[in-house]
């Protein structure tokens, strides 16, 4: 998958799991930048994000995510 | 992971403007609670019952009432993250018609929480405490071997749990609802585990014996997580990943379902469970339809592969209404021709005494069901209805959205599974009544007859998207077009029977005029439903030698645009006058008036009970249904170049 594509499908990822359509998915996103990102929000998250790019996340990696940018490089390995 | 489990595929799947749908609640004109039910009646995954819930709340805050869901307050006790669970349980308990309030006490503080007297939990006066444990928090020692050790630690858990409640007990008096203990993936020895005292396997499974025993004389409730995760499997209900970083108990993609499972709980307690199981019979209680295939083509046979997956259907019915549930009937029949394998196929099990109210008519199942729920004196909401077809099943959530209708699959063989996984008929408790509640409805399969319609059918019929294609007989179609010809009884004007050899006749012809004809809609193709043979008699008239069609497409006004078709080339051809007849069989009554309902008039009745019939081409008009009409084939262009 290109990054193009990667963006594409987690814009609409984060929509769902924050049920907010305004959130604009940029490689510095943090966090912070989000209403609603907290704790178990990330957990919702990163468990989304497995299923919709079909791959899995060890613990570590998940751990050592800074921004969204990490994300993508994250998925572009796997998916 | 079992998708029919994980994805609750007993649900309909959920609408894609689901947000939309959310924004606009409130909206419409009925009780915000039931616009919430029926919302929450799909099957959403955690992210849609997250938001689901929010909107619950949101409306909470608002001030508005969820009425008619009934309210109750549920304190969860965990030793595991329930963060993610608790939106998903107020979201599902809506689909079982509960307005649910949980009281979420902070991480792992079970003990505390139970026995303090004015905790948040005990303070809350709720109407049940969930203790949700996973063997995680249980004083477990391995005592491998050590016989005496290993029952001292099962009732010390036993002990420990006790006391859990009769804190809450003593403090709140709600009612405790004890989940048992789903063991760990992987055993010690192996094989041994099981039976050596002391494994973590046996000392477990020694507890949840205990447990039940302990609930089923005390009066709390039991949530069987250990059958669940057994169910769905124990190495996908465990996720030992999510445990180690953020504490989840089991793997979040059956949150959904064990939401479900608590849902049921609660509706059980407060007796909302469903009373009636509504059967369809063509299709689900046996194989086939008994209107055309009779008693010998339909299958219910031991040995026969279909037959057996319609078996177990009855099967299952009959062990349902041993405990209790009412058993009804609802179907598209003649009723004397519905009632025939009851009394007469040597391998149904089912009688009609086992039938509290039977409904075989042509009417609408809606209004039919509304008419057993007045008959039963009990609420829509007690209903479940098992129908094989989709069209029926999406004709009753619109228009009855209380009675509950599980999704089915296209395979007969999973029909039975998938009724027992929904979990309509979950209880709490048995008493010696239950095994009479079926027979005080006086099982004498009653007929009661229709009072008023259930609005909203044809509205219902147009939103089906249906597309009904016209051709004249062609090779591709004739051996459908011979294979409805002679196996078509119940609607068949004439019954005549035609090889193959006369049908391609037929097709050459260029005297005859000839129809097959297709209906698909938004579930599907249906495949070629009717025929139609219309042959030359005195100058300018057609004699409609041939019309059948499937029952599966009555109520649907598709016989009104076959007839607009024929009309169409009756004119372009100079035909006056249409003729038909209805050849009364044993089989046929059902279309006794199908040309008066269309308009024609009669001209001659006989003593055997043939009929005929008349109608002029000129200013004919008949009906017209909302589908798309297709006319493809037809030859008029051919017509032109011979002349």
């Amino acid at each position: 998958m290109d990054e193009p594509q990667i963006y594409t499908r987690l814009v609409e990822v984060f929509h769902d799991v924050f049920d907010d359509d305004s959130i604009e998915v940029t490689p510095q996103l943090t966090a912070k930048d989000v209403d609603g990102w907290d704790s178990l929000a990330h957990i919702r998250l990163i468990l989304t994000v497995e299923k919709a790019f079909k791959i899995k996340f060890s613990t570590s990696e998940i751990g050592k995510l800074e921004n969204v940018g990490e994300l993508v490089k994250l998925i572009k390995a796997r998916a | 992971m079992n998708a029919f489990y994980s994805e609750l595929q007993w649900l309909p799947r959920a609408p894609e403007e689901l947000p939309q749908r959310l924004k606009a609640l409130g909206n419409s004109t009925g009780p915000l609670g039931r616009e919430l039910q029926a919302l929450a009646s799909y099957s959403h995954d955690l992210n849609q019952l997250t938001k689901l819930a929010k909107a619950i709340g949101r409306a909470r805050a608002d001030g508005k009432s969820l009425d008619p869901l009934v309210p109750f307050r549920l304190a969860v006790l965990s030793n595991s993250t329930i963060d993610m669970i608790v939106p998903a349980l107020v979201a599902t308990a809506a689909r079982h018609g509960v307005a649910l309030e949980v009281i979420q006490p902070s991480y792992d503080q079970v003990a505390q929480e139970a026995l303090t007297p004015d905790s948040k939990v005990n303070s809350s006066k709720p109407d049940a405490v969930l203790l949700a444990l996973d063997y995680r928090a249980l004083p477990l020692k391995l005592t491998l071997g050590e016989r005496e050790a290993s029952l001292a630690t099962v009732q010390g858990v036993l002990g420990y749990l006790q006391a859990l409640r009769n804190g809450i007990k003593a403090n709140s008096n709600a009612v405790c609802i004890f989940q048992n203990f789903a063991p760990p993936v992987e055993p010690l020895f192996g094989s041994l585990d099981r039976a050596l005292p002391g494994t973590l396997r046996n000392l477990i499974g020694g507890i949840n014996r205990e447990l039940a025993e302990f609930v089923l004389g005390s009066g709390d409730v039991l949530l069987d997580v250990a059958g669940l995760a057994e169910t769905v499997g124990l190495a996908d209900w465990h996720n030992t990943q999510l445990w180690n970083m953020a504490k989840f108990s089991f793997s979040d993609e059956l949150i959904p379902l064990y939401a479900d499972h608590v849902g049921r709980t609660i509706a059980a307690i407060r007796g909302k469970s469903k009373k009636v199981l509504i059967l369809d019979l063509d299709n689900t209680v046996w194989g086939g339809v008994i209107g055309d295939d009779g008693l010998e083509g339909i299958q219910i046979a031991q040995g026969d592969a279909r037959g057996e997956a319609h078996l177990a259907v009855q099967r299952l019915a009959l062990d349902l209404r041993q405990r209790g549930i009412v058993l009804a009937v609802s179907s598209k029949n003649t009723d004397e021709v519905a009632r025939e394998p009851f009394l007469k196929h040597p391998e149904m099990l089912l009688k009609l005494e086992h039938i509290a109210v039977f409904q075989a008519n042509w009417n609408d199942k809606a209004t039919n069901i509304q008419a057993i729920a007045e008959e039963l004196s009990l609420g829509l909401d007690a209903m479940v209805l098992l129908d094989d077809n989709p069209v029926e099943r999406g004709l009753v959530r619109k228009l009855l959205p209380q009675v509950a209708v599980p999704e089915l699959p296209e395979e007969p063989a999973w029909y039975a599974r998938t009724l027992a996984a929904a979990g309509y008929f979950e209880a709490i408790a048995f008493a010696s009544e239950d095994l009479k509640r079926a027979d005080f409805y006086q099982d004498n399969a009653k007929r009661v007859s229709l009072q008023k319609q259930v609005g909203g059918v044809d509205a219902y019929l147009a939103s089906l998207d249906m597309t009904i294609t016209f051709q004249p007989f062609d090779a591709t179609g004739r051996a459908r077009i011979v294979q409805l010809i002679n196996k078509s009884n119940q609607y068949n004007l004439t019954t005549r029977r035609y090889t193959d050899p006369e049908v391609t006749e037929a097709e050459n012809d260029l005297e005859v005029f000839t129809l097959q004809v297709r209906l698909a809609d938004i579930f599907g193709d249906n495949g070629m439903i009717s025929v139609v043979i219309c042959r030359p008699g005195e100058a300018g008239v057609w004699n409609i030698d041939t019309w059948l069609m499937s029952c599966r497409v009555l109520g649907r006004k598709v016989e009104h645009m076959v007839l607009r078709e024929i009309l169409k080339h009756a004119q372009a051809k100079g035909i006056r006058k249409l003729a038909g007849t209805y050849r009364p069989t044993d089989r046929n009554k059902l279309v006794i008036d199908h040309y008066a309902r269309l308009g024609f008039t009669k001209v001659r009745e006989d003593d055997s009970g043939l009929t005929r019939w008349e109608l002029n081409v000129e200013g004919a008009d008949p009906e017209s249904a909302p589908m798309k009409v297709v006319s493809q084939g037809f030859a008029e262009a051919k017509e032109k170049s011979i002349a």
